[in-house]
């Protein structure tokens, strides 16, 4: 997550204080995990050092930063970059689970009991994810679909590397050499 | 004789299985010709909870469901529901009680085409003897429960796969069954209307305290579930008890 272009998009609705920021950050992005205030004036600082936002004089009020910012027009040029970029795909090619697996097998460990542990913690997220979206708004059901579908692709994961113990055991165990084969399908 | 077998097969519940168990599966086995099926799956599922049986293609899944069900019997082990044997049942019996106190929903809906969708959802009282007019009324109410208003005289070539679905859930819970029998119900459809047909039959299981056994092989349809068991090579390899770790 982007927070300095997070909240440069969110300026990009209106002219907003700080504190507008924060709430709106917390409640679309936050997910029990609330953005510091000092972090947001600090971000919004630097974006108008940078050009890309402008601080109005400071109003009359309590509060830390009564000055509202609003998104120039480099503002607006980053945010519509950032948008049409793909994010990276990440293949999480050396995961922990896919470790745990490998050295299980070279063990001789029971790798297959592993992954039906694994399975049903996904299982148990997987609910907890069904449950919110059903009970939360569509933001939240949103969110939880993009959980909801990395979790699957684990899961079918895990279901094709349980099918494959057998071969995947013998491509990591040492052979007469010494040496692991690194297993040809 | 057991006092099943002697209320003609579907009288009232006898002793509740162990643990709050209402349907146990205890050491089944089942062979088609030499090809086994299961060989020695054992699960039990409580009353009200939704069990999520899941497995790769030809673990046995679907095979351990219509066993429990009473549609096929085992080889050997034993089948016990409500503190009565199933598996020793004659034909008969097991017919009347997958009538009178099981429903099911397959993966296509298998509606009967010639009838409406009222029809079809009142098939199952009509079948236990309810008067056409009183079971139309009943069925109509699924109409309503299941976002289904409007369709009620349309036939099965007239509705969506979501539709047909909705239809087929309503028919299987329309007569109030004790479990529900749900073998890949969203396996022909795509992902957000399975989700609607999941969502729907979830809370109306709940509502109505039925046990609902799920078969699929989709991890996001077993997560409607509250507990799942795993069927690999016609065993249940894990979380084959509810005393087991979920």
């Amino acid at each position: 997550m982007s927070v300095p272009l997070t909240l440069l998009g969110l300026l990009e609705r209106e002219p907003s204080h700080g504190y507008d920021l924060k709430r709106d950050y917390d409640a679309y992005f936050g997910r029990g995990k609330p953005i510091p205030f000092g972090q947001v004036y600090a971000t919004l600082s630097r974006l108008a050092r940078d050009g890309q936002a402008t601080a109005g004089e400071s109003e009359p009020g309590a509060g830390p930063d009564r000055k509202r910012y609003a998104i120039t027009p480099a503002g607006r040029l980053a945010v519509e970059a950032w948008l049409m970029e793909p994010v990276t795909p990440e293949p999480h090619l050396q995961t922990v689970l896919f470790a745990k697996v490998v050295i299980a097998l070279m063990l001789g460990r029971p790798a297959a009991d592993y992954l039906d542990t694994q399975r049903r913690a996904h299982l148990q997220r997987m609910r907890e994810l069904t449950e919110l979206k059903q009970t939360g708004s569509l933001v939240d059901a949103l969110l939880a679909d993009h959980g909801l579908f990395h979790l699957e692709a684990d899961m079918r994961w895990i279901d094709t590397t349980a099918a494959r113990l057998g071969p995947l055991a013998q491509a990591v165990q040492p052979t007469s050499s010494g040496r692991a084969t690194g297993g040809a399908r | 004789m057991t006092s099943y077998e002697a209320a003609s097969g579907v009288g009232a519940a006898g002793a509740v299985l162990a643990n709050g168990g209402v349907i146990e599966a205890r050491d089944i086995v089942r062979s088609f010709g030499i090809t086994p099926a299961l060989q020695g799956a054992s699960l039990r599922a409580r009353r009200g909870e939704i069990l999520a049986v899941m497995g790769p293609s030809g673990s046995g899944k679907s095979t351990l469901l219509h066993c429990l069900a009473g549609i096929l019997t085992p080889d050997s082990g034993e089948i016990w529901f409500e503190g009565e044997r199933v598996d020793s049942l004659t034909e008969t019996q097991r017919s009347r009680l997958r009538r009178d106190r099981f429903g099911f929903v397959f993966q296509f809906g298998q509606l009967v085409p010639e009838l409406t969708a009222a029809e079809n959802v009142a098939l199952p009282l009509l079948l236990n003897g309810v008067r056409r007019a009183q079971a139309l009324a009943e069925a109509s109410a699924w109409f309503d429960r299941l976002d289904l208003d409007g369709l009620e005289q349309r036939r099965s070539g007239e509705l969506s796969g979501g539709q047909a679905q909705r239809v087929a859930l309503a028919r299987g819970l329309v007569a109030k069954p004790e479990v529900l029998f749900a073998d890949e119900p969203t396996g022909s459809l795509d992902t957000l209307t399975g989700e609607h047909v999941m969502t729907l039959l979830t809370a109306a299981a709940r509502a109505a305290g039925t046990t609902v056994i799920l078969v699929t092989h989709e991890a996001r349809v077993a997560a409607y579930a509250d507990r799942e068991v795993m069927v690999r090579d016609g065993r249940v390899t894990c979380g084959a008890d509810d005393r087991s770790p979920a």
